[in-house]
């Protein structure tokens, strides 16, 4: 265990850091005195070596003493709180622009000519800025070595940024509570020297277009939760699904038979409660009503229906 | 009852005189000290509900990866857990047990202004537990929107937000009538003499409480509606698919649940003000600082909200703001440590569990505030925030604050409630094996806090691991502590020696009526001449 703030990697790591330790180095200089006077009036005063109380007059100068003082104090480190977290909302205009999409549950980085990779690659000593995105519901995109957190917040435009000053791997984790895989919602920012990250660049895909029911789903995250190989995660897998028979609980709990068609895979798009392969737990996945467009979901079902054919 | 027993509790508030019999009794009774028990029995066993959800989740936490329960499972578990604590234990804690047993006695009334009302509102209070819990029996799930049911999550997911939302809300109402009811009683039925700085600080702290009680509590009540009225019928208030705006939820969220740890924490305050003068055998220091302090936190505390929401995109004017606020607000707390240490100075000190309890309180309460300090600040909040640092943080002030202040108010009491004594080494020895216990418990959370570790999680990585193997054996160790703390309190109500009617050689007037009080508390109200705590 390391008994201090964690490594740092990023630009803000030094100013927050001095104020941590600033705002530590006081806390414990109260804690010390609080306890220690504690202990001394204990063993001091207690009453088999001191029988009779002495009422002590109030003295209003003390009184005064003990509120001005901490004033002065919690002052200070509002001031030096504040004034060290002003550069975290400024980002440079020149800033490499990333879109950071954060979905239940995973983390995707789109770049400004359209290219997308699961990991944040970031080029070493250049300002990022980060757009966070979400589609669902509130996330928070935390990068404990660069000391950056902000929410994730549908509908809203928020934004963080950074320059990472040390090359390295860094987690990636989401802080604000987003449902049943929230502790899984994770990923890395990789800092690496710059002509390393235009080659990165050059190599990456770009998102593909909506017509490609296989990139729809990836770009939606659905992969998060469903499978393309079999392995059983949170919902069934999409390995062998289309034409099976399968065994479902309705949303009024009546257990029955269907058969995996085009219906059903809309329905359980757009209403995934309404029948639940036995198996598998209810009230996990979304609607993706108003998420996804009616012909995005055309090409989800012409791609698993594709896929099925295959086997 | 046995004939010797009988005799006992002839002419107290304990027996029964009235139409009914046993538990009827009980149930339909009006009586102040009545009610404030039957609060200490609902509120112990829902708390124990609740340590033992908190134990289920240090097990599951001992380890990576799975040990115990699936993640959905453990999502319900600490929503479970934190509704419990809070609306059913922490805020109702100390205001309506106390608040109830001792304030009236404590202004020297008969019992409170509105006694239907008082029972009215621990009714509400039972069937808001009982919606809360049976929320997590129906059949989509328990809640699994932890308990703060931040928008537009809780708008969407399948699992039976509704009932508990519903049941949030009834016990919000109870509260408000609590609160009213306390107001009301403090203004118009304090002995004849008794100006408001004559009062004893727990009735001031009380009396604080209940106007944040009174004020703050219908914000919560109308966003847990606004919640459900988007759920049942698509209204966009908070889901921006819908039109809506999740952070103006988390705005109404904390309006309201930012004085509520105020709510949780003054009756603390009141509590520890009553036990270190009466321990000393010295006149509360400070007393004006002390019953203002509990106004000027009451009054602060409304403006400090936006502190939870530092990183939720707010504008930088309302940052500031907020992280002054934040800062101002410390002050008053910080008063209070200072004239409690002060009071103790050239005292007569008698170390029995109350005191004890109290400077647990003193050495947790400071630890939860300073660290609050690292949370205020902008820049170090940014790290911090959602992480078990914040969880640490809270559970130092609520638990080691308003947790160990209600078992020194328990200890302090319980001669007047029962008219009999507890066994002091068992509850010493139980207050020391707690006290390790919490540390043990709570300190490994800010450490991993701080590298990193973000809270509400099922799983971490291995480097979190020793931390949390450490909290876990916390955990149970104070679990052993609370076990025999119980064990002695229950056994000590039924069969412990009797007890004199001012064992402590208190002051307040509570001291000066016979243990366990009359059924009318006095026979003849008492004229107040002076200050309390006048010790000779």
């Amino acid at each position: 265990m390391n008994y201090g703030m964690p490594y740092g990697a990023s630009n803000f790591v030094e100013k927050i850091d001095k104020t941590f330790y600033f705002i530590l180095g006081i806390d414990i200089f109260f804690l010390i005195l609080i306890t220690v006077l504690m202990i001394l009036f204990v063993a001091r005063y207690n009453r088999k070596r001191h029988q009779n109380a002495v009422q002590v007059k109030e003295r209003t100068w003390l009184e005064v003493l003990w509120i001005t003082i901490p004033l002065i104090i919690v002052l200070a480190m509002f001031y030096i709180g504040w004034k060290n977290y002003i550069p975290l909302r400024k980002p440079p205009k020149d800033a490499l622009v990333v879109k950071v999409i954060g979905r239940m549950w995973d983390w995707q980085f789109e770049y400004p000519d359209g290219k997308v990779a699961t990991t944040l690659y970031v080029p070493l000593n250049k300002p990022v800025r980060l757009n966070l995105y979400s589609p669902d519901v509130l996330h928070g995109f935390f990068i404990p070595a660069f000391r950056i957190k902000e929410d994730v917040v549908p509908g809203k435009n928020n934004y963080t940024w950074f320059k990472a000053t040390e090359l390295g791997e860094y987690d990636i984790f989401c802080s604000a509570y987003c449902g049943m895989r929230h502790a899984y919602m994770y990923s890395k920012v990789k800092v690496v020297p710059t002509a390393e990250f235009d080659s990165i660049m050059a190599n990456l895909e770009v998102a593909t277009s909506s017509a490609d029911g296989d990139a729809i789903m990836r770009n939606n995250g659905c992969y998060s939760c469903h499978s393309k190989d079999g392995t059983k995660l949170v919902g069934p897998s999409f390995k062998g699904l289309w034409g099976a028979k399968k065994t479902v609980i309705t949303s009024d709990g009546k257990k029955q038979t269907i058969v995996v068609d085009e219906k059903y895979i809309e329905e359980s798009i757009l209403d995934p409660n309404a029948k639940v392969e036995e198996g598998y737990m209810p009230n996990v996945m979304r609607s993706y009503k108003g998420v996804l467009k009616d012909e995005e979901i055309k090409a989800i079902v012409e791609y698993l229906k594709k896929s099925g054919d295959q086997k | 009852m046995r004939a010797e027993v009988q005799d006992f509790y002839r002419g107290t508030y304990l027996e029964n005189t009235g139409r009914y019999k046993g538990i009827w009794a009980w149930l339909t009774s009006t009586d102040h000290k009545r009610i404030g028990l039957m609060y200490l029995y609902a509120i112990s066993a829902f708390f124990i509900v609740g340590v033992i959800i908190g134990l289920l989740m240090r097990i599951e936490l001992i380890a990576p990866g799975k040990t115990i329960v699936e993640p959905q499972a453990y999502n319900g578990l600490f929503t479970v857990h934190g509704i419990i604590m809070i609306f059913m234990v922490v805020i109702p804690g100390l205001s309506a047990t106390f608040g109830n047993f001792s304030l009236p006695i404590m202004i020297g009334a008969r019992d409170v202004a509105f006694p239907r009302l008082n029972l009215f509102s621990f009714y509400l209070f039972l069937f808001g537990s009982f919606l809360a819990i049976l929320s997590q029996f129906m059949r989509h799930g328990p809640p699994d929107t932890g308990w703060t049911f931040y928008a537009p999550y809780s708008t969407s997911t399948g699992t039976n937000v509704i009932m508990a939302t519903t049941a949030a809300f009834i016990l919000g109402f109870s509260s408000i009538l609590t609160g009213l009811n306390f107001i009301v009683t403090v203004h118009r039925l304090r002995a004849p003499g008794m100006t408001f700085f004559r009062m004893p600080l727990f009735p001031w702290a009380i009396y604080a409480t209940a106007w944040i009680q009174l004020l703050a509590t219908p914000v919560v009540g109308i966003t847990l509606l606004m919640i459900i009225a988007e759920r049942l019928f698509h209204i966009g208030f908070f889901d921006p698919a819908l039109g809506g705006d999740p952070v103006l939820y988390q705005h109404l969220f904390w309006i309201y649940s930012h004085p509520a740890v105020y709510i949780m924490i003054l009756p603390a305050m009141g509590v520890i003000t009553e036990i270190i003068p009466t321990f000393c055998q010295r006149k509360v220091y400070g007393y004006k600082a002390i019953a203002l302090s509990s106004v000027a936190i009451a009054a602060v505390g409304y403006l400090v909200w936006g502190h939870h929401m530092y990183t939720s995109g707010m504008s930088g004017k309302s940052l500031w703001l907020f992280s002054f606020l934040t800062f101002v607000v410390a002050v008053p707390s910080a008063i209070k440590v200072f004239n409690w240490l002060a009071t103790m100075y050239k005292g007569s000190i008698d170390m029995k569990p109350p005191f004890l309890f109290a400077l647990f309180f003193i050495f947790l309460f400071t630890i939860g505030g300073l660290t609050g300090l690292v949370l205020g600040a902008l820049a170090t909040n940014v790290h911090v925030h959602d992480t078990s640092f914040v969880v640490a943080h809270f559970h130092y002030i609520i638990f080691g604050g308003m947790g160990f202040a209600a078992f020194a108010a328990v200890h302090y009491w319980f001669p007047k409630m029962y008219g009999r004594m507890y066994n002091i080494k068992q509850a010493t020895i139980a207050s020391i094996i707690m006290f390790i216990g919490f540390n043990l418990l709570y300190f490994p959370q800010f450490i991993i806090g701080i590298e990193g570790m973000p809270r509400r999680y099922y799983d971490y990585f291995p480097q979190f691991q020793p931390a949390q193997i450490v909290s876990t054996i916390g955990g149970f160790v104070l679990a052993a502590g609370l076990v025999l703390m119980f064990y002695n309190l229950i056994r000590s109500a039924r069969k412990g020696e009797k007890a004199p009617a001012n064992p402590w050689n208190g002051t307040t007037l509570e001291w000066q009526i016979p243990s366990p009080p009359p059924l009318e508390n006095f026979e003849e109200i008492p004229h107040i001449e002076g200050k309390p705590y006048n010790f000779k």
